[in-house]
């Protein structure tokens, strides 16, 4: 089994300032990244961003403007989808409708012109490996959602290619059934040590599943790092707002020092904070806003003064999940109301509308960024 | 009624109405007719084999390499169904003349020396005849079939390892499949049956068997036998298309497995 990180491994895939554009559209403007081997990759971005265009390059159905795509030390300029070490998972799958299961996970093999009792046994293994041994000769049509995802699986790693793209490949999938294949996916590609190139707009997916992530707007790449580091720091309110749920508060700087700077945050009061919190060449002056996880708030029931800080605030609306509450909250002289989530343990009172909270925050759970 | 008029007998000017089967045997047996209905049989599958291999990649054009204009390619395939087919009939014979569009604009470049009789008034001329008026109704099914293949199969198929031929052998065509069975179909049945073009343009030697129906019903004044030449054809025609469905489908099965 290979290690989560991967800090010294090869460079599998390296992209040098790729631009495309269409028309007059820019839709990529200059990435720049190196891929690793053997590491699960995300490109994530709302619709639109040019993540799809990008492994769409990657794969060779399209060409860059500018810029260079190198593929396991190859340029691959001029070179057709065809010939790339690469294979990809559609969208929509692309299950071959007039071929048996078998003959779609064997499709790209067939050209090999391997002895037939060998590639029978690829087949097979190719499938099993999928969860779908002894499929082989049903009709690819009567297949299910998530057995024809399996079956564009299964086509892809059969050819051993140094990279997998996957283009949203659980979008079309209920919950469900998606909770299940990230796991399985992400299981997979440990076993298998090939890298994979997962694009997607779901940033839980992109959390779970991957071992970096780019995280794209607008043509570019807004921030490169580890889910864990994404969601602790990110470098900009873009990011912060599009990983998982994030208050915004404004906040100004009053005093700085070699090591701390002094922060005088809205609703929350004066907060010092270790200069290395912020974002690399970010000066004290350029801080406008900072953020804070509703995690990282906890309402105070049953006077239990148990936080660093605790500030006051009416209950706006709770919503009840099960497992969490979510409040609305209004903090003291404050019009937009912060999220603030609480486990539901037992014996917890839920508080209602209209209700004052004492919430309670650690003053190194705010987050700094541009 | 034409089925029932097959099994009676004409006497003259009245029918006389008992059942026979002597019209079948005269249709079956007599080697005029059988040699009408296996050269009307031979035509129409050269017309719809010419039609069908010259639709093939119109559509393909059209479908694949067509991207803003699409449904004014389509709009001008039809453009011909705007005048009668008479007059397409009648177009192709100026165009095939013995001073004919054709052979002057040759004669004029000095390429033949004397007018070209071999394409006029033969089978080659029903063909090339045929074979025009019937090219939109094999395009545009086979169009439907193409544009219904979903574009990221061929990608996919390009994505493992498949070049433009092996592609479109292994997935386009294989998809493409029922537009081609449909086109074959509609282009056979009406051109078998088919009397004014080999009337206008087929001169002796490419009278087809509907014209000799019509002669029975008409000159001869032998309605039953013209009924029962019909009948016959209408058999063969619809065993025809049967075995090429059934023959389609057996191979699109043989290919799933």
């Amino acid at each position: 089994m290979l290690d989560t990180e991967k800090p010294h491994a090869r460079t599998i895939i390296e992209l040098d300032g790729v631009t495309k554009n269409f028309g007059a559209v820019q839709a990529l403007k200059g990435i720049t990244a190196n891929i690793r081997e053997g590491e699960f990759f995300s490109l994530l971005g709302p619709s639109g961003c040019g993540k799809t265009t990008l492994l769409r390059m990657i794969a060779g159905f399209d060409d860059p403007t500018t810029g260079t795509i190198t593929i396991d030390n190859k340029a691959m300029a001029g070179i057709a989808a065809n010939h790339r070490p690469t294979n990809m998972v559609f969208q929509s799958y692309a299950i071959f409708p007039h071929l048996s299961v078998a003959d779609n996970v064997g499709y790209g093999l067939k050209k090999r012109r391997l002895p037939k009792a060998e590639y029978k046994r690829e087949v097979e293994q190719a499938l099993e490996m999928v969860d779908l041994g002894g499929y082989g000769p049903r009709a690819a049509h009567t297949l299910s959602g998530g057995q024809r995802q399996r079956v564009a699986l299964a086509r892809a790693l059969i050819m051993k290619p140094k990279v997998v793209l996957l283009d949203e490949p659980l979008s079309a999938l209920d919950k469900k059934l998606r909770d299940q294949m990230q796991l399985e996916l992400r299981q997979l590609q440990r076993s298998v040590g090939i890298t994979f190139i997962l694009v997607t707009h779901d940033q839980e997916e992109a959390l779970i599943m991957s071992d970096r992530i780019a995280v794209m707007f607008d043509g570019q790449i807004e921030q490169l790092a580890t889910p864990e580091e994404l969601y602790r720091r990110p470098v900009n309110q873009r990011v912060a707002s599009f990983i998982g749920v994030m208050n915004f508060l404004e906040a100004r700087a009053t005093k700085s020092s070699e090591t701390h700077v002094s922060l005088d945050v809205q609703a929350l009061g004066k907060i010092d904070i270790p200069r290395a919190g912020l974002p690399d060449g970010m000066k004290p002056e350029e801080i406008h806003r900072v953020g804070v996880r509703p995690e990282m708030m906890t309402i105070l029931i049953d006077g239990a003064p148990s936080a660093e800080r605790i500030v006051e605030g009416e209950v706006v609306e709770t919503s009840y999940y099960g497992d969490m509450t979510y409040y609305s909250v209004r903090l003291n002289g404050l019009e937009a109301p912060v999220t603030i989530s609480m486990r539901n343990t037992a014996g917890r009172a839920v508080l209602r509308p209209g209700e004052t909270a004492r919430v309670g925050f650690a003053t190194d759970s705010i987050i700094v960024f541009r | 009624m034409v089925v029932t008029f097959s099994f009676w007998t004409q006497n003259y000017l009245d029918l006389d109405t008992t059942f026979t089967l002597a019209n079948y045997r005269e249709a079956w047996t007599d080697p005029l007719y059988r040699e009408l209905t296996l050269r009307s049989l031979r035509i129409s599958l050269v017309v719809t084999v010419v039609t069908v291999l010259l639709a093939f990649p119109i559509a393909y054009h059209v479908s694949f390499h067509v991207h803003h204009r699409k449904a004014l390619w389509l709009f001008l395939i039809t453009v011909p169904f705007w005048t009668s087919y008479l007059l397409r009939v009648f177009l192709w014979k100026v165009i095939l003349g013995y001073n004919g569009v054709l052979n002057s604009a040759l004669l004029g470049l000095g390429l033949i020396d004397e007018p070209l009789s071999f394409i006029l008034y033969n089978a080659n001329a029903v063909v090339i005849t045929l074979a025009h008026a019937w090219a939109p109704f094999a395009i545009l099914p086979i169009f439907v079939a193409l544009e219904r293949i979903d574009r990221s199969l061929l990608e996919a198929a390009k994505d493992l390892g498949d070049g433009p031929v092996r592609s479109f052998f292994r997935i386009t065509l294989p998809l493409a499949m029922p537009g081609v069975v449909a086109a074959t179909i509609i282009v056979l049945i009406p051109t078998v049956g088919d009397y004014i073009t080999p009337r206008l343009v087929g001169g002796t030697e490419g009278l087809m068997i509907s014209n000799m129906i019509q002669v029975q019903f008409g000159k001869a004044n032998n309605a039953p036998l013209g009924a029962a030449l019909a009948v016959s054809s209408m058999f063969i025609v619809g065993g025809i298309s049967l075995l090429i469905f059934f023959a389609t489908r057996k191979i699109g099965r043989g290919g799933a497995d």
